[in-house]
């Protein structure tokens, strides 16, 4: 991510959870995938949903949602899941939707405010202003961390 | 010329060479008279010589050069072998195994051995003259036509002699329409081999193989059967008009000119036969696994190619796929059930199964591989450490997989190092406790069942209990409790513990800050498992057990509600259903009575958290009794699904250590299934 930082913008992909928008670097992202059959994993934090087969790849899923404490959604079509690495550790993330592709320009994002408020305060590198729409921008290792 | 396509080539054979070199020198140490053991390393010296100055590595060729100066004026009795020259040709091996390296590494093979060089020249100036020109006269190979024998196989044939073996001369002539005679040859050495020892051929093995003879092919065969039963069991062999066996005599290898350095070695042998004989059947005996091996395969030219490595790996991964889809078939036929469909499943999954075995032992490598590079290291450790050992290998040739060899090497290193600094007491505390002054450490591989063991004992001190477990209650490895009922085994393996270390010095040789729980947990994360006995005062053993293959496993699947489990094979010993009633309670432990022993029930369920709508209530049970060791545990599942075979995954970096969790694997379906780690559910 340090190259993006370097240029002037940033492709990033947004997804959406509980009405409020979110980036990662494109560069992080592997794939979106449709849910599919999640083989539960026992004696994992809640947050951690199970493993699928991604083309032979066993890969662990997070629900994002679970992970910031919101409630489960009722909608389950537009779910969708994320596959990024991090590290070169594969990793899925279940998020309502998924359907953006954007460039911001590096000037555009600012530190989190203080007061945003909610759970995943701690998972939030900054914010992104784009128009009318707040982008909040995830620090994907402190995500993983347990 | 182009030489770079076969700079891989040169160093694979420049490393056999080596090794070939480090071995026979071990044992021209243990047998500084056996002379055959020098001509052997002068052969491997020889070509290295000639491989490394094809290839323009001269300072490689030059020691060589001179290293093979002293081998010859060795083998020709103008030097005799002294633990100073050995340890100077050891000197240099290891000066030629770095050169190698770097060349692998993609130097220049250059390297200040100035020092060796000058050392080797005084050793051969010392005691021999004209030594380095006899050694550019010396025939390394034999490309003769007729069959005549140069000194190294007289002195074969000579001390063959002694041992009652008879040596002939063997003219096998072919019918003029024989069509493979490439086939017959090799049908011929095939009866040869059964019977002795083939040492000689004309044309040589490369030629009969390329059909480059007329009608009749010459052999020089070593055996104890009788002649005339040799020529019967030749003839057998379809389209052979003729066998003519002649034997060869002592005297006809005599009159030969360089025969005087054998000759002077046979009257010795004569005059000092009580000593001379017994070394020679020892070094024979020491020599049976490796050399006649070596000595049959050439013959046959044993049909071999170089793989890349790489390549067996893709041809791995592609057949993991393929069988990740087989049990997709397998389950769309068992559904669709259609005759024809069944049928070509099955007769499929049967070649797969073929094909299966026929890569998984492609992929296999003796443990011989990692095995040696000990015999030098136990050298130096023992002159490190001022101790005497000796190191015995036994069942060097046992296969594993090559993902274990990889890994298992420095789990090894470490326990031997441990056994020699830890367990191997000095020489005089030694021979204080009325023990041989050498201490002995054995490194033996065998396989049994699924598994390839691998034990590492020593006759040394063994482990002090009472220290081991003062010191693990002093570091806080286990609590005053748990001592109390621990088992003398229990408390050797405490060693492993992390957070234990007993040295009391940190030695260079096992004391650097690591201690043996890396081992354990590096062959814990090979699926295997490593166990101590150890008798104090008089040795231990370290025991590894090792799984045959890390890539492809039999499985039983389970079904809990939704949720399949895979539990491997080999920990399995047998599934039944048993009645509620049958449950026992004892200690707030549910158990069973199976075959007159009581083994504690584990509700997989439980274990795994699964989650249930409504509870089961159901008066039958399915139980699968595992084992660990010698324990057992009923694992209690909702349903048996089947055996299968199954490519073993990994579950990744993020999620490690799952409690009773191996690994996954993906089934026929394209779902995956978790595998059941049963070590972890037995305590």
């Amino acid at each position: 991510m340090s190259t993006a930082i370097e240029q002037d913008n940033m492709k990033v992909i947004v997804f959406q959870l509980e009405n409020k928008e979110y980036a990662i670097p494109v560069s992080n992202v592997q794939g979106i995938e449709r849910l599919m059959h999640i083989t539960r994993v026992p004696k994992t934090p809640s947050y951690v949903k199970g493993v699928i087969n991604l083309r032979g790849v066993v890969t662990p899923i997070i629900d994002l949602r679970d992970r910031f404490n919101l409630p489960a959604t009722e909608n389950r079509d537009t779910e969708r899941i994320i596959i990024v690495s991090i590290r070169n550790t594969e990793v899925g993330f279940i998020v309502d939707s998924a359907n953006d592709v954007l460039d911001i320009k590096m000037s555009a994002i600012e530190p989190q405010p203080e007061v945003v408020g909610s759970e995943e305060e701690e998972f939030i590198s900054g914010v992104a202003r784009l128009d009318n729409r707040l982008l909040i921008l995830l620090q994907l290792e402190k995500v993983l961390n347990t | 010329m182009d030489v770079n396509q076969y700079l891989e080539m040169f160093i694979e054979e420049s490393k056999e060479h080596l090794q070939a070199c480090s071995e026979h020198l071990l044992e021209l140490e243990k047998n500084p008279e056996d002379l055959t053991i020098v001509g052997e390393i002068f052969r491997s010296a020889h070509t290295l010589k000639g491989m490394s100055a094809t290839m323009g590595f001269e300072d490689l060729a030059n020691l060589t050069h001179k290293m093979e100066n002293v081998l010859d004026a060795i083998r020709n009795e103008k030097i005799v072998v002294t633990p100073e020259i050995l340890d100077v040709v050891f000197e240099s091996v290891d000066h030629l195994e770095e050169m190698v390296m770097d060349i692998a590494a993609g130097g220049d093979g250059k390297r200040d051995v100035t020092g060796t060089v000058a050392l080797l020249k005084q050793i051969e100036s010392g005691e021999a003259i004209e030594a380095g020109e006899v050694a550019e006269e010396m025939p390394a190979t034999i490309e003769n036509t007729q069959l005549t024998y140069d000194d190294y196989e007289k002195s074969i044939i000579l001390q063959s002699f002694e041992q009652a073996f008879n040596a002939y001369e063997i003219a096998v002539s072919l019918r003029e329409d024989c069509l493979l005679k490439a086939a017959r040859v090799m049908m011929v050495f095939q009866v040869l081999e059964t019977e002795g020892e083939v040492i000689k051929t004309s044309p040589s093995v490369e030629s009969l193989e390329e059909e480059q003879f007329d009608q009749t092919f010459h052999i020089a065969f070593l055996t104890q059967t009788a002649s005339e039963e040799l020529q019967a069991k030749i003839m057998k062999v379809s389209e052979v008009s003729e066998v003519l066996i002649t034997a060869i005599e002592a005297e006809q290898l005599k009159p030969e000119e360089k025969q005087e350095s054998v000759e002077q070695a046979t009257s010795k042998a004569a005059s000092e036969k009580a000593t001379q004989t017994e070394q020679v059947a020892s070094t024979k005996k020491t020599n049976s696994a490796k050399t006649p091996a070596k000595k049959a395969a050439a013959p046959v030219g044993n049909k071999t190619i170089r793989v890349n490595i790489e390549r067996l790996d893709i041809l791995m991964n592609l057949f993991e796929e393929l069988v990740i889809d087989r049990g997709r078939l397998q389950s769309i036929s068992s559904e669709v059930n259609h005759n024809e469909l069944n049928e070509t499943v099955e007769r499929m999954s049967r070649v797969m199964g073929d094909l299966q075995n026929i890569i998984l032992t492609m992929r296999m490598v003796p443990v011989e591989t990692v095995f040696n590079r000990f015999p030098k290291m136990i050298r130096q450790l023992s002159r490190e450490l001022n101790k005497k050992i000796s190191l015995e290998i036994i069942g060097a040739e046992t296969e594993l997989d090559r993902t274990v060899i990889d890994e298992i090497g420095d789990p090894l290193v470490h326990l031997i190092r441990n056994s020699v600094d830890h367990g191997i007491e000095s020489p005089a505390e030694r021979a204080a406790n009325g023990k041989p002054e050498e201490g002995t450490v054995v490194l033996r591989a065998y396989h049994s069942g699924n598994h390839v063991f691998i034990e590492i004992e020593d006759d040394g001190a063994g482990i002090n209990k009472d220290k081991v477990l003062a010191k693990a209650l002093a570091k806080g490895v286990v609590t005053p409790e748990q001592a109390e009922t621990m088992s003398d085994k229990q408390i050797n393996e405490l060693i492993l513990a992390s957070g234990f270390s007993t040295a009391e010095v940190i030695s260079d040789v096992s004391g650097r800050g690591v201690g043996l729980d890396v081992v354990k947990t590096t062959i814990e994360s090979l699926g295997g498992n490593i166990s101590i006995d150890s008798i104090q005062g008089s040795g231990s053993v370290f025991s590894i057990q090792l799984p045959l293959t890390l890539s492809i496993i039999s499985v039983m699947l389970v079904e809990i509600e939704q949720e399949i489990y895979a539990i491997p094979l080999s920990s399995i010993i047998e599934t039944s259903i048993i009645k509620h009633e049958e449950i026992l309670n004892a200690h707030n432990q549910k158990v069973i009575n199976y075959r007159g022993t009581v083994v504690p029930l584990v509700f997989l369920e439980d274990i795994f958290e699964v989650p249930r709508p409504e509870p089961k209530a159901d008066d039958f049970h399915s139980v699968v009794v595992v084992r660990k060791g010698e324990k057992l545990a009923g694992l209690v599942v909702d349903s048996f699904i089947g055996q299968q075979e199954i490519v073993l995954k990994s579950l990744g970096d993020y999620l490690t250590n799952i409690f009773a969790i191996s690994g996954a694997t993906i089934l026929g379906n394209g779902k995956v299934a978790l595998i059941v780690d049963c070590n972890a559910l037995i305590k």
